[in-house]
């Protein structure tokens, strides 16, 4: 009960200027038979920080960790250095334990930084401007297809077979809901990205195609053909970035047309988290900005003309707009974006780029290694950080098999595609600057031995 | 520098304004308070904070798509970094610094060891796609908590993947749409009480219902009658708040559950309030069908500014089939399954799919699960009383100063609600909440809830002592007696806070929503 200040005395002396004989007596509103007289039963009782501690370490220790095994997993979650001075400022109480900036005279470091984030995010995505944050990728692309439903009034989007197939799945569950149309299919593995099926599947029904970039193949779509197809027929171009350390080295989506660009922030500054918490990134045109959601951060003047910065544009939101809020998002990722924000920051444009120079050297040196092994094929001719191969078998009892020896070797298709026989013997593979030479030695080494 | 303060030097501030230390500097600083210029005034594209290795030379497998212009982003070393940021901090109210007695939002002390378990390697450093067999312990993290979730609200299954309160709401909305729809029901309308989050009818019309209003009672509650009298077979669910946003108890709760079920509906709670009955009411128990649980505001996650947050919903018997992928499940030989796609046409029949990729909040799991060890069920019960007994505590302190709308109703749940009843003219709560700044506090939640004019909704939680308590009260019964009488300085506050009364109006106008130089 460390958390609890309350002595008994003052619970006492508490009660009795409230002329209540218990804390009992302040749940009269509840009814008798709903009341628990105890501790709700079959669960433990308080444990001391010592306790708690080891019961976590000891959990913790039941994981194979990406830092203590050669580690070769993407799909949507990258591992990268993050340095330590990340960590350490968004641990500052001031940030950490801050709320929602509504009191912006009080809240200018938060909001400070969201507007430093927002104008990352758009220049780094090529867009006009940039959102505070959503809660990951995978919904930020959904709000990107409503936002593009809101914007042209029609109700069907064509997602690329190269979205990742948990973002589809989102898709597909909110769409079921809402009405919209969705045209998807699973991917083919072949060398090229399959542009030109999206480009076919356009028509004057379509409210959006939805393309990610690098996709979930590692190939590299062409996105300002696709945008040109797109806009001819008054679509527009959701780009998904779920990568964004790519962008160091390839052309920004809006600079190739891309109307809206959604993401997911978690290769900076955030970390694997098996998971989450990560980032949704999202950026568009300047005149979508009322059809955008999620939170805004804007700069003003005080009443002494010195700039300051507030939450803006709430009149789209849900505490406004109640049933016509342009979405029902209420929250932000707003500390994975500072810490996003704060990565970036110490990387700048320069560190970026070496970054991204990095993993792409690695991860083609990856690929030369697999070249090697007996049965294995590499699918693209073109990646970034990521690319595709194909194993001689089912490439989940290989993975499970390369863990079996301590190495985390990749993502395998049937994972992610469980009803396409077609790709099961697919295995995704990712590197990045934490990619040693060793690591990919024993990817290699490992990998020709499970496949004998 | 002159560009961080566009008037230039400025000649120190008339007395009149009540500036008690009107002195104006130079650089914009005022001794410790530090003004601190954008990230892309300070930084520049060739500074980098980070050592790398050298590539290795091989040629590039890009295609025809790699980037032609450099990137236009600023860098910082890292001492810039770290006193950028640091600076920033600085210009932050946060609970670490005093109390935030945010009505609705539950700001309560963050233990440092749900920081250090949530960067445990096993949690923190592991894949969402790593082989089943070298997750175990994420994966006992998100099965232990799910277990404390269904043992503490009663019910029957939980859905863990929701990303936040409102994310929430929809999981739970979409599993009520899902369960009709299998009994080939499909209704259209959801109510929702006019004193709901407004998160609440955005969602509803979200997952493609109508919405319709219920209205309050006099006292704070759902008008009872008004609810019943339009149920009916085109009313898939309520969304209802308890306790709810006037800070009361539900008192029929189980009434109304009982005649949406007898109506064929089901029952929404919006559980961003648990916090005041958690480990003494179970939501199963009063005929809850499915309730998102804020494991920030219940089981302390820090808002972080505003997010990440994590809204785990949990479900009836009659919604559990209907979940979202993926979920865990415990074996008998002690593992943790993970249930995906794959697995589920045997499993989850009919399951609605995907709320998001992966599987959920993993970092406020771990936090929310080392909270709830370190209270048990016996400290779980006693921070609901703690919680409610400090609200009552201020309602009882302030009633006879402000106006408490619902000050009779009963007890107050965690949370008490005034208005501005009584404050001289052109006095609001607005003028109130800036004073508190100047008094070292984060004012209180403000216009919120929507059922009366200018509310003050106060929630102190269980992690404020008396001392503090008594010392907040003051300070209201101080700013209530200024609010009164008119007090000018009221309504120019604040004037000690790193900025002056911000214009919003102008940001709305003309949105500057990025930098430019």
């Amino acid at each position: 009960m460390r958390y609890l200040p309350l002595s008994e005395g003052d619970r006492s002396a508490m009660l009795s200027v409230i002329g209540a004989g218990s804390i009992d007596d302040l749940f009269v509103d509840v009814p008798a038979e709903a009341r628990q007289a105890g501790p709700i039963p079959g669960l433990p009782l308080h444990a001391s920080e010592m306790a708690v501690e080891r019961h976590m370490a000891r959990l913790s220790a039941e994981s194979l960790t990406a830092g203590e095994a050669p580690f070769f997993l993407g799909a949507g979650a990258y591992r990268h250095h993050v340095p330590a001075s990340v960590d350490h400022l968004i641990q500052r109480g001031e940030f950490l334990t801050a709320y929602t900036p509504y009191q912006p005279e009080i809240a200018q470091g938060t909001l400070q930084v969201l507007f430093e984030f927002q104008t990352q995010v758009a220049r780094l995505f090529g867009t006009d401007i940039a959102n505070a944050s959503l809660y990951d990728g995978s919904t930020a692309s959904w709000e990107g297809i409503t936002m593009a439903g809101r914007i042209t009034r029609r109700k069907k989007a064509v997602l690329s077979s190269g979205l990742h197939p948990h973002y589809v799945e989102t898709a597909r569950t909110m769409a079921r809901f809402t009405g919209d149309a969705l045209v998807t299919s699973a991917p083919v593995l072949a060398a090229a990205a399959d542009d030109d099926a999206v480009i076919a599947a356009i028509d004057a029904d379509t409210a959006c195609v939805v393309v990610q970039y690098p996709d979930v193949l590692g190939r590299i779509p062409d996105l300002a053909r696709i945008a040109v197809a797109a806009q001819a027929q008054g679509a527009l171009l959701v780009a998904v970035v779920t990568e964004p350390v790519a962008l160091g080295l390839l052309e920004s989506p809006g600079a190739l047309g891309a109307d809206i660009v959604v993401g997911e922030g978690q290769s900076l500054g955030v970390g694997l988290q098996f998971g989450g918490p990560y980032l949704g990134l999202f950026g568009c045109r300047e005149k979508f900005v009322r059809q955008m959601p999620g939170r805004l951060c804007g700069e003003t003047v005080d009443a002494e003309g010195r700039r300051g910065f507030v939450l803006t544009l709430s009149t789209r939101e849900q505490h406004i707009r109640r049933e016509k809020a342009t979405s029902n998002i209420c929250t932000n990722s707003g500390l994975c974006a500072l810490a996003f924000s704060i990565h970036l920051s110490l990387l700048g444009g320069t560190g970026l780029e070496r970054m991204a120079h990095l993993s792409h050297a690695r991860a083609r040196a990856t690929a030369d290694r697999l070249a090697q092994v007996p049965g294995v094929e590499i699918v693209n001719t073109a990646f970034f950080n990521e690319f595709a191969v194909t194993l001689p078998r089912d490439a989940r009892q290989v993975v499970r098999d390369l863990a079996e020896r301590k190495v985390l070797g990749g993502v395998s298709l049937g994972r992610l595609y469980p009803g396409e026989t077609a790709l099961a013997n697919g295995l995704l593979v990712a590197a990045s600057e934490c990619t040693t030479a060793e690591d990919i030695d024993a990817l290699g080494t490992a990998l020709e031995e499970v496949l004998v | 520098m002159n560009d961080l303060n566009p008037a230039g030097w400025r000649p120190a501030m008339s007395a009149d304004q009540g500036e008690s230390a009107a002195v104006t500097t130079f650089t914009g600083n005022r001794a410790l308070q530090l003004e601190e210029p954008l990230l892309f005034e300070i930084g520049s594209a060739d500074r980098c904070g980070v050592d790398f290795d050298e590539a290795p030379d091989l040629p590039d497998a890009l295609g025809a798509f790699r980037r032609k212009a450099s990137l236009d982003l600023p860098g910082l070393s890292e001492p810039e970094a770290v006193r950028h940021y640091t600076r920033l901090s600085r210009q932050n109210y946060a609970i670490d610094l005093g109390l935030f007695p945010l009505g609705s939002c539950t700001m309560k002390h963050n233990p440092r060891l749900d920081e250090k378990v949530a960067r445990m390697a096993g949690f923190a450093d592991v894949h969402p796609l790593q082989p089943q067999q070298t997750v175990q312990g994420a994966l006992k993290v998100i099965n232990e908590l799910a277990h404390w979730l269904i043992a503490l609200t009663g019910m029957h299954g939980v859905a863990m993947t929701p990303k936040a309160g409102a994310h929430g709401e929809l999981c739970g909305l979409l599993c009520i749409r899902a369960a009709l729809e299998a009994r080939g029901d499909a209704r259209e309308v959801i109510l929702v009480p006019e004193s709901a989050h407004g998160t609440n009818p955005a969602t509803a019309a979200f997952a493609g219902y109508r919405v319709e209003n219920i209205p309050a009672t006099e006292d704070g509650r759902v008008d009872v009658a008004a609810l019943t009298a339009r149920l009916g077979p085109d009313v898939a669910g309520v969304m209802i708040t308890n306790p709810n946003t006037c800070g009361l108890f539900e008192r029929e709760l189980k009434t109304i559950a009982d005649a949406v079920h007898a109506a064929g509906g089901y029952v929404y709670c919006d559980g961003a309030n648990f916090n005041a009955i958690v480990g003494r009411v179970r939501p199963g128990d009063l005929g809850v069908d499915a309730m998102h649980i804020n494991l920030h505001k219940t089981f302390s996650t820090p808002h972080g500014g505003g997010g990440p947050g994590s809204g785990p919903v949990v479900l009836s018997e009659a919604l559990a089939p209907y979940g979202p992928l993926p979920f865990t499940a415990r074996q008998a030989d002690g593992s943790v399954r993970l249930v995906e796609e794959e697995d589920a046409p045997g499993i989850h029949p009919e399951g609605f799919g995907r709320m998001c990729a992966f599987h959920g909040q993993m970092g406020m799991f771990t936090r929310a699960l080392a909270y709830i060890l370190s209270h048990g069920a016996d400290g779980l019960r006693q921070v609901s009383g703690d919680a409610v007994l400090n609200a009552n505590y201020v309602l009882r302190g302030l009633e006879d100063v402000l106006e408490a709308p619902f000050g009779a109703a009963g007890p107050c749940m965690h949370e008490a609600l005034f208005s501005d009843d009584g404050f001289a003219e052109g006095f609001s709560t607005l003028d109130l909440a800036k004073g508190l700044i100047d008094e070292g506090f984060h004012p209180m939640t403000v216009y919120f809830p929507l059922v009366f004019h200018g509310a003050m909704l106060v929630e102190p939680t269980e992690t404020e002592s008396k001392a503090g308590l008594d010392q907040f009260i003051g300070t209201m019964r101080s700013l209530a007696e200024r609010a009164r009488e008119g007090d000018p300085l009221l309504k120019s506050a604040p004037h000690l806070a790193p900025r002056r009364r911000l214009d919003e109006t102008l940001a709305a106008r003309k949105p500057k929503l990025v930098w430019k130089a």
